[in-house]
């Protein structure tokens, strides 16, 4: 890298800290209609340092921030496990309709019977693509709906007096959010590695499979976007050790109608709404990770969740309601879930039906697997096969031994392309994991493998051209000095010392 | 297809470059039995089906837009500038993932790092995170840092009954399996000296509401020194709103300040999306979860931000993190920003102000009412509760029929808090509109 | 890379030094982690560690590290100046980056001298 420390750095954008000015507003409210009450003295602050702009300030500065940023609206985004699909505009707009933005949540059920229908059936849909029994919509994302699911793995146990499981196995290619959960709700986690073929090792399973066993959290396909050949085998060993299996539902986008995991044997699972159901990732969230489990652990689902508590009577239709399952593991957010984010895979579900959502998982898979036949001569893929929905190749060679698929990664942004995953699964050096979805055609994924092999041959001619990237002609921003940023800790901005002055 | 663009002649160029015939040979690996199950799911809609089907079940709702609403209990029906939607409506912003790649992100981490400051600043912190999911579990990650700073050696936490019941709830259910023992006063009505008899040597954390559940202001200096007397730390939840006019938990000495980002500018939605905002001292910086955007400079010399004390989370320390969070609430973050950049010191100060003097209007006017009582013998901001002389389902029940959203019912989470309402005002409310709920509400006395 | 003959090793990386009774970690170890912002030690003195026990974590800008205690015995110094200068273990992995210094009652049977340690990180490349 080539730093300049010696001046100091240039702004691109100032904050809104350096842009405010004293006195300006960006929006007006009126004066009170009615009498001004008496302020509580001892309880009011003295300053409140936060900028002061004009509306069209902070439109400008916002619009010039959102020109820094890639985004699926903007290029193709093959973030391996992120699954960037296109986010379909008329979501947008169903989530924003008036009856759904101005419903507060502690209304009663009797002034809110679409919000509940539309949860409803969007629960009635979720259980029927998994084959599951029963489903919870209150997750706010991935990894909450694994706390979730963990923490019913534990109460099911409890309840049966079974008070000695403390143990959840995980496998070796797994996110890193499977440990942190399991730890998370106090459990041994134990790692199972892969085999050459990148399923679970069976052998190491079974040696781990005893009567402290909580479960196994398992990613189907996996990382590796590999579908687990033995998974029904897994599921057995699991089960028959008295454990249930944890379904991270993460890469559902390749299982939409190909199969259910309820039926391969999983005891429960989360959906991400953000990923496979098309609800936009919002620069980091909000996210939506309902949670389905078996008849088995049904009464364990965090309260609420919606059922019809009264039935359809007298040419009534039935009501909708919140209900508490009977040995619920309790609450785990406010109130029932990221309903906007429910209304956009509702509207993502009814446009594809079974037919569309099958399409959906077929040619994420057709298109993963185009690339990966493209690219396998160019860049090593450790565990070769049909790939699901993604696959994972090594951004290193041999006779290169100054790149890294860190310097891939950065290249690619030369190109116009969001880079792959990077460093993702940990069994993988130097990985790069590539998701196209579905919503790519043929055209894009050519110009990106194109790219890919373009790079390839330049780590090897013009090594330079790589280590610099992305170069000032391509993109807003060069590398960052992730050193400086983690050791001088600036985390805040404040208002420019003299500020108060200029307010005289 | 819609979204998906393949022609059946691309299809077939691709199938042959992979080397198989059609789309089923990808999926030998299912096993046989089980692959290409029959969904029991409605045939597709087109765009403009669904655009119908989904206005008409959002119709069927009826909203705070045709009732008047004085509901709030932890969510609070605020006016949101329009400059807010039409930003966050930008694909560049709402399409974009994690900004793990900073060269190309550079809009949503500056987005949050001036989150990150404003929300530092509106509590009197040192610094906020990229924010949690909700105020609720917001919560619950403040009782796990506490745990995180006495690694297990404190089980004991502190907890105001004034703090929202759902938040409470929660924190049961995330903290079930640690082995921690939770107290609080006996009375729902616990004040802050009550609390103090109940800090002890084994306390990890005090945690209060401001205003609480109940709408009471208290000054928490020193319930703060009662906590830090014992090394104890020391949590607000705080209502933002509240902050443009009353003093900052900061001041009183909290260790963290949390609470819910709903009020700055996210809509009602039915409980969701909404933004858990966490904020705490500098030095507790690295036991606090979730992420945080720092500044730092670019290769070509400019200024430039990036995600910082990654090694804290879930995807580099696994099993070793302290939470398993793994988004944030990034769009939200943004309206957040949004909201208090347009209001700045002022409008922040204004809508405050404006909510303390219409909730107090209604406060005289309903205490004015026969068998109606105020509750509140402290300050209060926006919220407060009364007495009714009948049960408030029943209340509400006849205030429905006149249009109108009566507050929340305390019974439903505190047994000896039977007949209390619990009543918000914001500024949309007008003079007029508190009149109309006044009058409905006397007629309750006089048996409708 | 540097190994002094001097102390001892374990597989995990760290060094102890059964003269003085303190411990670290190695230059094979720092190297890896890159740079060090941040040092947490997990034990207080006076605290009984036992073999294989946590006594700190060390954070880089992309990695955390747990460190293992390679002896039995009580805790009679924590190195504090790493706090405010974590990057010294990378300068300075078997002096001024030392994190934590026992009375040591017991040691590892698994335990290398310098000569086994830098076959074991040989083999390791």
């Amino acid at each position: 890298m080539d730093i300049k420390l010696d001046t100091a750095p240039k702004i691109v954008e100032p904050t809104l800290y350096e842009l405010s000015s004293p006195g300006r507003v960006g929006v007006d409210f009126p004066d009170p209609d009615v009498p001004r009450a008496k302020l509580p003295d001892a309880l009011l602050r003295e300053k409140l340092p936060l900028p002061e702009l004009s509306e069209v300030d902070v439109v400008r500065h916002f619009v010039k921030l959102s020109t820094f940023n890639y985004s699926v609206d903007s290029g193709f985004y093959p973030l391996g496990s992120c699954t960037m699909k296109y986010n379909p505009k008329i979501n947008e707009d169903t989530a924003r309709l008036p009856g759904f933005v101005a419903l507060h949540p502690l209304q009663p059920i009797e002034t809110t019977q679409g919000a509940l229908v539309l949860m409803y059936q969007l629960q009635e849909w979720l259980k029927e693509i998994s084959g599951f029994d029963a489903l919870t919509l209150q997750p706010a994302a991935g990894a909450h709906g694994e706390f979730t699911g963990v923490s019913m793995m534990r109460a099911y146990h409890r309840d049966r007096g079974d008070m000695k499981r403390n143990k959840m196995l995980v496998p070796d290619s797994a996110h890193g959010t499977n440990p942190a959960t399991s730890a998370m709700t106090g459990l041994k986690v134990v790692e199972i590695p892969s085999d050459e073929r990148g399923n679970v090792d069976l052998g190491a399973l079974r040696a781990e499979a005893d009567d402290t066993l909580v479960g196994m959290m398992l990613t189907n396909p996996n990382t590796l976007g590999l579908f687990d050949e033995h998974v029904e085998e897994i599921c057995k060993i699991v089960h028959n050790a008295g454990g249930l299996m944890y379904g991270d539902g993460a890469n559902m986008n390749a299982m939409l109608g190909i199969t259910k995991m309820a039926d391969l044997g999983f005891d429960v699972m989360h959906y991400n709404l953000h990923k496979t159901f098309s609800t936009p990732h919002g620069g980091g969230g909000p996210g939506s990770g309902p949670v389905g489990a078996t008849a088995a652990l049904a009464d364990f689902l965090p309260a609420p969740i919606v059922d019809i508590v009264e039935e359809e009577a007298d040419g009534l239709p039935p009501l909708y309601g919140l209900v508490t399952p009977a040995k619920t593991i309790g609450r785990i957010k406010a109130f029932h879930g990221h309903f906007g984010v429910l209304v956009r895979a509702f509207t993502y579900i009814a446009m594809h039906g079974p037919d569309g959502l099958r399409n959906v998982s077929e040619y994420a898979v057709l298109n993963a697997n185009y690339l990966l036949a493209r690219l396998r001569d160019t860049y090593h893929v450790p565990y070769d096969r049909t790939c699901m929905h993604e696959f994972v190749a090594e951004g290193r060679w041999k006779d290169a031994p100054d790149i890294h698929a860190l310097d891939v990664a950065k290249r690619l942004m030369d190109y116009g392309f969001h880079p792959p995953t990077n460093y993702f699964p940990l069994i993988v050096h130097e990985a790069l994991m590539v998701e196209p979805t579905e919503t790519e055609n043929k055209d894009t994924l050519d110009a990106f493998a194109d790219a890919m092999i373009k790079i390839a041959e330049e780590a090897h001619t013009n090594p330079e051209l790589l280590h610099d990237a992305p170069h000032a002609e391509n993109t807003p921003f060069g590398r960052l000095d992730e050193v400086k940023a983690a050791k001088d800790l600036i985390l805040c901005c404040w208002l420019p010392e003299n500020y108060s002055e200029q307010e005289q | 297809m819609t979204y998906i663009p393949h022609s059946p002649k691309e299809r077939d160029e691709m199938l042959a470059t992979i080397g198989v015939e059609k789309l089923e040979d990808l999926f030998q690996a299912i096993p046989a039995a089980h692959r290409y199950p029959a969904l029991n799911l409605p045939a597709a809609l087109t765009e403009m089906e669904a655009a119908t089907e989904l206005r008409e079940i959002a119709e069927s709702n009826e909203t705070t837009n045709e009732l008047l609403s004085f509901l709030g209990a932890g969510v609070y029906n605020h006016y949101i500038p329009a400059a807010i939607d039409h930003i966050l409506q930008r694909g560049e912003f709402y399409t974009a993932y994690t900004p793990y790649q900073p060269e190309i992100s550079q809009g949503t981490l500056q987005a949050i790092f001036e989150y990150q400051s404003m929300m530092a600043q509106l509590t009197g912190m040192d610094v906020a995170n990229a924010s949690h999911y909700d105020g609720a579990t917001a919560v619950a990650e403040a009782v796990n840092m506490a745990l995180a700073q006495f690694r297990g050696k404190r089980k004991r936490i502190v907890m105001s009954q004034g703090v929202h019941p759902q938040y409470r709830a929660t924190t049961d259910t995330y903290t079930q399996f640690s082995g921690l023992e939770i107290v609080s006063t006996e009375s729902s009505l616990g004040t802050p000296d009550a609390l103090m008899e109940l800090i002890d040597e084994n306390t990890a954390l005090v945690i209060v509401q401001y205003p609480d559940f109940f709408g009471r202001l208290y000054d928490y200096t020193k319930l703060a020194e009662a906590a830090h007397a014992v090394k104890a730390l020391f949590c607000v939840v705080a209502n933002p709103i509240a902050l443009g006019l009353l003093k900052p938990p900061g001041e009183m000495g909290a260790d963290m300040v949390v609470g819910e980002g709903q009020p700055l500018g996210i809509p009602l939605s039915y409980g969701g999306p909404y933004l858990g905002y966490f904020t705490t001292r500098s030095k507790y910086v690295r036991k606090m979860a979730g992420r945080l955007v720092g500044e730092s400079v670019d290769s070509r010399g400019q200024r430039a931000f990036v995600l910082t004390l990654t090694p804290r989370e879930q995807h580099i320390k696994r099993e070793r993190a302290t939470s398993n969070i793994c988004s944030n609430q990034g769009l939200l973050v943004l309206a957040a920003g949004i909201y208090m950049s347009l209001l700045g010191k002022t409008g922040m100060r204004h809508v405050a102000e404006l909510c303390y003097h219409k909730a107090h209007y209604a406060a005289e006017q309903i205490a004015q009412l026969p068998g109606f009582e105020l509750c509140n013998a402290e300050p209060f901001f926006h919220e407060f509760t009364v007495s009714c002389p009948e049960p408030v389902a029943d209340i509400n029940a006849h205030l429905l029929e006149h249009g109108i959203l009566g507050g929340y019912d305390l019974g439903q989470d505190y047994p000896d808090m039977e007949n209390r309402m619990l009543i918000a005002v914001t500024e949309k409310i007008t003079k007029d509109e508190i009149d109309t709920f006044v009058a409905i509400l006397g007629e309750v006395n006089h048996g409708h | 890379m540097n190994i002094p003959a001097n102390l001892m090793y374990t597989k995990k990386d760290e060094w102890v030094d059964l003269e003085s009774g303190k411990m670290g970690i190695t230059d094979f170890a720092q190297g890896q982690l890159s740079d060090i912002v941040f040092v947490e030690a997990l034990v207080d003195v006076d605290d009984d560690v036992e073999i294989g026990g946590e006594v700190a974590s060390v954070e880089s800008v992309k990695a955390s590290a747990e460190v293992y205690a390679p002896v039995s015995g009580t805790v009679v110094a924590i190195n504090e100046g790493l706090e405010d200068e974590p990057e010294v273990i990378n300068t300075d992995p078997y002096g001024a980056g030392w994190l934590v210094q026992f009375e040591v009652s017991e040691q590892s049977d698994e335990l290398m001298d310098a000569a086994a340690y830098e076959a074991y990180c040989n083999g390791r490349d």
